[in-house]
């Protein structure tokens, strides 16, 4: 205990670096994965291949990925850029999957009257198929967020890992204390963020909570 | 006036779904479009809103060729109801209506205004207006999808089997609802339809398709009934065209005989039951003046005393007649 009580900046430190390194993947991935399931719903050809190809790119083994960007990107080895670009490439071949079901999962009757009341193409999909796909597209959210917050850890291989780094230092001091608190405090922000998407899930989507409910008849 | 001239529609892969196909809707009726399952009527109707681009020929409103307006303006002046509504899942029943009020960015006050009194218009509660469709059954889903459809006030609607989804009696309620709006409204309704039935009941006119796109006949009802133009078409009418086509048959006025003393009558002098040893018999259909032979008719048959009960617009009963007077009424 009196090694946290002595750490506790640097163990805020590493929390917030954490946090970070985990969300802007996110973040990132999103911003990408959306323009490009929106280009692979109008150029249907298109999504098999793109989900495939997400499918293998997320195999690849975190640690390599970490290790052979420097190289790639030409980035310094202990760049927190070779972080942020992997767990990005994870978020795209994980999100783009959930990004291509939403969008499909618009109804085409729905679809026909938004072509048909007279919304334009990006129009529609910002007012109708986003809204609508919603719930699919944060199923993803929430599985590639936790995942990134798990996967940060393994970046203290290289130097930079936010909670991971107090794992590196517990193995080198064959001392238990800081491994302890980087699990705690990295299973509760993986808790803690899912947490906020669930209720960001929820403002979102006012709509889906009722779709359960049995139809009100009123004369 | 919608006019299609020579209009073709051939898919890409090679469906000739309408063919050569011409045609004059005229403004503030009811024109129908029927026919088989795959003849090309939902084509037809889309190809008026551009939803579907047509292959060849011209589709003009008001001797406007539809080309030459950009396709998203042209739909935010044209009313459309599919089957399922197509309401939008994630808007509450209000923002559904208002949605073209909206994207034509007309003020809040007025987009709300508007849409609660379509609301009203089309006999929904307005308790309903906060709801999301997934909470409405179908047949008000069907009423919301019509109100959406005028919310701009458009000139043109276009239907295309609303109704065929929802059950018997909430279609028969749908079908008399629009044609009283139609009395107020007086829009250029386009109505798709496989059902001869609801063609003949809600048309002014009524275009037959044949599969593979070609126009059958285009006639108002009573003239389909009456002069099937070949056998397709008074195969496509049914073999009681006879019985249909009395629907067109108004009789002057119907004579009637007094009340008898079986038929039981309550307070206001609306006919409850027919008197029958111990039990009280249904009354069946009823007639009023000015409604058709069909009716007439209807309210014999369906009579467990063969005679059809005349009542006043109040629903008074002012007296009976048997299937003798129908046919005499008939014969003349
Ligand atoms: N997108 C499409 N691509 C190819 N063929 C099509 C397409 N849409 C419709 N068709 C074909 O065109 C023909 C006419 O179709 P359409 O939907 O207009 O018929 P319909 O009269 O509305 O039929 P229904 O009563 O079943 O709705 C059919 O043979 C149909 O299979
Ligand atoms: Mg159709």
């Amino acid at each position: 205990m009196t090694w946290t009580a002595d750490n506790l900046g640097l163990i805020w430190e590493q929390l917030r670096e954490h946090l970070y390194l985990a969300i802007v993947p996110v973040i990132l991935g999103l911003l990408i994965s959306v323009p490009l399931g929106y280009v692979a719903t109008r150029f249907s050809w298109l999504a098999n291949p793109l989900i495939a190809l997400g499918g293998v790119l997320y195999s690849l083994p975190s640690i390599a990925l970490f290790i052979v960007l420097p190289a790639i990107l030409g980035t310094k080895v202990l760049s927190t850029v070779n972080i942020i670009v992997a767990l990005t490439v994870y978020t795209v071949s994980l999100l783009i999957r959930n990004v291509i079901d939403g969008l499909r999962s618009v109804p085409a009757e729905v679809r026909q009257s938004a072509v048909a009341v007279g919304y334009g193409p990006l129009h529609r999909l910002f007012a109708v198929d986003l809204p609508i796909a919603v719930p699919v597209i944060f199923a993803g959210l929430r599985v590639v967020t936790v995942a990134n917050i798990s996967m940060v850890s393994v970046g203290a291989v290289i130097g930079i890992g936010g909670l991971g780094e107090l794992f590196t230092q517990g193995f080198q001091k064959d001392f238990l204390t800081p491994v302890v608190v980087g699990v705690v405090l990295s299973v509760l922000l993986a808790l803690l963020a899912d947490l906020v998407l669930v209720g960001l899930q929820r403002i979102l989507t006012p709509w889906a909570r009722v779709i359960a409910a049995p139809p009100v008849e009123v004369a | 006036m919608i006019e299609f001239e020579d209009v073709t529609k051939r898919y890409p892969d090679g469906t000739l779904a309408v063919d050569t196909l011409s045609l004059r809707i005229p403004s503030g009726q009811i024109t129908v479009f029927v026919g088989p399952s795959g003849c090309g009527k939902t084509t037809s109707l889309r190809m008026i809103n551009r939803t579907i681009e047509r292959t060849s020929g011209t589709i003009s409103i008001d001797g406007e060729d539809i080309t030459s307006k950009d396709p998203v303006t042209l739909r935010r002046g044209i009313g459309y109801v599919i089957q399922h509504a197509g309401l939008f899942p994630h808007k509450t029943v209000v923002d559904n209506v208002a949605t073209v009020p909206k994207l034509l960015g007309w003020d809040k006050r007025k987009t709300r205004d508007t849409a609660m009194e379509l609301l009203e218009r089309v006999g929904l509660d307005l308790k309903l207006a906060e709801r999301y469709p997934a909470q409405l059954s179908g047949g008000q889903q069907q009423r919301v999808g019509v109100a959406r459809a005028l919310a701009a006030d458009p000139a043109i609607m276009l239907m295309d089997e609303p109704f065929s989804a929802v059950d018997p009696i909430v279609r028969h309620q749908l079908q008399e609802e629009l044609l009283r709006l139609q009395r107020d409204i007086g829009k250029t309704i386009v109505f798709v339809t496989h059902d001869i039935d609801e063609a003949i009941k809600l048309g002014d006119n009524v275009a037959v398709l044949r599969v593979g796109g070609k126009l059958a006949q285009f006639a108002p009802p009573s003239e389909l009934l009456a002069n099937p133009v070949d056998d397709f078409v008074r195969g496509f009418v049914g073999q009681d065209r006879g019985y249909r086509a009395l629907t067109f048959v108004h009789p002057q006025e119907l004579p009637v005989e007094p009340l008898p003393s079986e038929l039981v009558l309550d307070d206001s002098g609306a006919p409850v039951g027919w008197r029958a040893d111990h039990e009280l018999l249904p009354i069946g259909a009823v007639f009023k003046q000015g409604d058709s032979l069909r009716a007439a008719l209807d309210a014999v048959l369906t009579s467990p005393t063969g005679r059809g009960i005349c009542v006043d617009d109040s629903g008074k009963a002012l007296g009976v007649f048997d299937q003798a007077i129908v046919a005499e009424a008939l014969r003349s």
